[in-house]
């Protein structure tokens, strides 16, 4: 092949690349889009913004910002939770060959086929009676659930290549095996925990089944649950719904943007290996 | 837990077994090595191992909307089953299930498969898109349905305008409205959600063919086709195993997506049995019925959590997996 036949064919598949693109894209396109044009309730959306104001925006932070701070609160607390126990039990998992392991490791991976509606069919009659229905460390407990399994499993398989003597070495200079893990094993493994930590943010981000089923009232209520109450309520007020949509996509924009590299390895990492 | 402190697992180092000072401090840090997965394990225990046994024991209760102010449940046999399993809407859903589950899969999959193929050819920015791409299947579920809501409206709905526009359709077809469409619609919107992560997958496993395969095969004269079945597919079978049954376990029990487009409706045209379960659990508060199509959803799931293990097998078995 010529130079300029490949440099053609290059330019081809670039083209193809973007059109797919625009195509794919097109949904988060028009949520953007209609999100910028205020009063297009009733009657179609123009294709360009052209007089794009922030009105529906205005209006989605009034009536959703609260539920947008709860959403941020109880992702927080879920991926603080989901890596306080996911670090040392992939640690302890990849380098201390300890009998039964093998049968966790196995366990991990089924609680990933454990359909979530049974969980929360179960979990509500435990909440009941443990007071945790309509509570913030509920639903924070129970969103650390949905990246658990994918933070153990990353993470184990990142521990795995940390070489036992540097763990070894710690300790013969003095520290116990916490003290080494602490300093030793979780700095080396940073990337790692960001990734890790990164997706069960997400995953909690995103819940919207725990929310759904573990409130009966409006106490707590995250961003996803509000949109859907929002679209029962305000079904012809599209913009200021697009804004909250928006609003709410935030999180999976900052994370393409913060994690792009790490994004699809983590994905191949957690679920083939 | 003392007793994995015995048998093979001690270091057998001439002299040393026999030390006590020397048992026991192994004993010790055993039990240390045990407390650094006992908080997950536990964790997991409460949250995935409890609710597997108690919808087991639900689905033998009678529960009713007065049970959690009296806490009383009592056992009435077979009854939730009879009445899950003899009721149509059970049939309905389980059928709708299958639909919904194979026609996304078959989309997901072969989009996702001719993308992945496709930007594994070099091209500038490719990269950049192949990342870009990813957005569909980042963005939370619920919010990504209230968008296609908006997209699929009858009237309004900019779909409708495209496809007039282009004279495919001449009027607006009824998408989430309409009994006969509802369910095709909703299986289409899953499609779109679930593409990148096919694509993102089976390109990581498009990559792991080594090159040489293809310049061995164009040197034997094979055709594109005959390279794709001879070379691409037998190698890619483990990912796309692996691919596939994820595939299958999250969409054989969606609920958000289906919640946020259609409620179910209309007329339970895309009743499926993730929703069943959440309508008689949590609507009719009947939670003995729903843990029945929980229990049903569990066993589907089952069944391929078995193909997944296998799949991750034979995965380490060719050394992909590491």
């Amino acid at each position: 092949m010529t130079t300029t036949t490949r440099r053609a064919t290059r330019a081809r598949d670039t083209a193809i690349a973007l059109v797919v693109l625009a195509v794919l894209l097109f949904p988060v396109y028009w949520m953007v889009n209609t999100a910028l044009q205020p009063g297009v309730d009733l009657a179609s959306t123009s294709f360009l913004p052209t007089s794009p104001s922030l009105e529906n925006f205005r209006e989605a932070l009034s009536s959703q910002g609260g539920n947008l701070l709860t959403s941020l609160g109880v992702a927080l607390g879920a991926t603080l939770v989901c890596l306080l126990l996911a670090a040392p039990a992939a640690y302890a998992l990849a380098q201390f060959g300890l009998r039964g392991g093998r049968g966790i490791v196995f366990g991990t991976l089924i609680t990933q086929m454990v359909p979530g509606i049974v969980i929360a069919n179960a979990l509500y009659g435990a909440y009941v009676d443990l007071r945790l229905v309509n509570s913030f460390l509920g639903l924070v407990l129970a969103d650390a659930s949905l990246g658990l399994p994918f933070a153990i499993v990353l993470l184990r398989a990142f521990m795995v290549s940390i070489p036992r003597e540097v763990v070894e070495a710690a300790m013969v200079d003095g520290a116990g095996r916490l003290r080494a893990f602490v300093s030793v094993v979780l700095p080396m493994s940073r990337n790692a925990l960001i990734t890790a930590g990164l997706f069960a943010f997400l995953y909690a981000w995103s819940d919207f089944m725990f929310a759904l089923t573990l409130n009966t009232t409006d106490d707590i209520k995250p961003i996803t649950l509000g949109i859907y109450e929002y679209i029962g309520a305000h079904v012809s007020d599209w913009g200021a719904v697009m804004a909250a949509a928006v609003l709410s996509s935030i999180p999976a924009a900052a994370l393409l943007v913060l994690a792009q590299r790490y994004v699809a390895a983590g994905i191949t990492g957690g679920s083939v290996k | 837990m003392t007793t994995t402190t015995l048998g093979p697992a001690v270091t057998p180092r001439p002299g040393a077994a026999t030390d006590p000072d020397r048992r026991r401090a192994h004993r010790r840090a055993t039990l240390l090595q045990w407390g650094f997965l006992a908080p997950a394990v536990l964790y997991m225990l409460a949250f995935f191992g409890y609710p597997l046994v108690r919808n087991v024991v639900m689905s033998f209760q009678h529960y009713t909307p007065r049970t959690y102010f009296t806490g009383e449940a009592p056992f009435n046999g077979l009854d939730n089953w009879r009445a899950v399993l003899g009721d149509p809407l059970f049939a309905e859903a389980l059928w709708h299930t299958l639909l919904f589950t194979a026609g996304s899969l078959l989309g997901q999959f072969t989009i996702g498969l001719a993308l992945a193929a496709f930007f594994s050819r070099r091209f500038p920015l490719g990269g950049l898109v192949r990342a870009v791409l990813l957005l569909p299947w980042l963005i939370p579920m619920v919010v990504s349905a209230v968008v296609w809501r908006r997209l699929l409206d009858q009237e309004t709905g900019v779909v409708n305008q495209i496809l007039e526009a282009l004279n495919l359709t001449s009027s607006g077809v009824p998408w989430l409205s309409s009994p006969s469409v509802a369910l095709l619609a909703v299986t289409l919107v899953n499609i779109w959600i679930g593409i990148p992560f096919n694509m993102v997958i089976l390109y990581g496993g498009l990559q792991e063919i080594p090159r040489e395969l293809y310049e061995a095969a164009a040197l034997d004269g094979a055709g594109a086709w005959r390279t794709f079945r001879s070379v691409t597919l037998p190698l890619l079978r483990p990912v796309a195993t692996v691919v596939l049954v994820l595939g299958f376990m999250s969409t054989v029990k969606m609920l958000d997506l289906i919640l946020a487009l259609t409620d179910g409706g209309p007329a339970n045209a895309t009743q499926t049995l993730g929703t069943q379960t959440y309508q008689l659990s949590f609507l009719e508060l009947d939670f003995g019925q729903g843990a029945v199509v929980g229990n049903v959803l569990i066993l589907i799931s089952a069944v391929f959590a078995v193909i997944y293990l296998r799949a991750n097998r034979t995965d380490f078995g060719t050394g992909q997996g590491k």
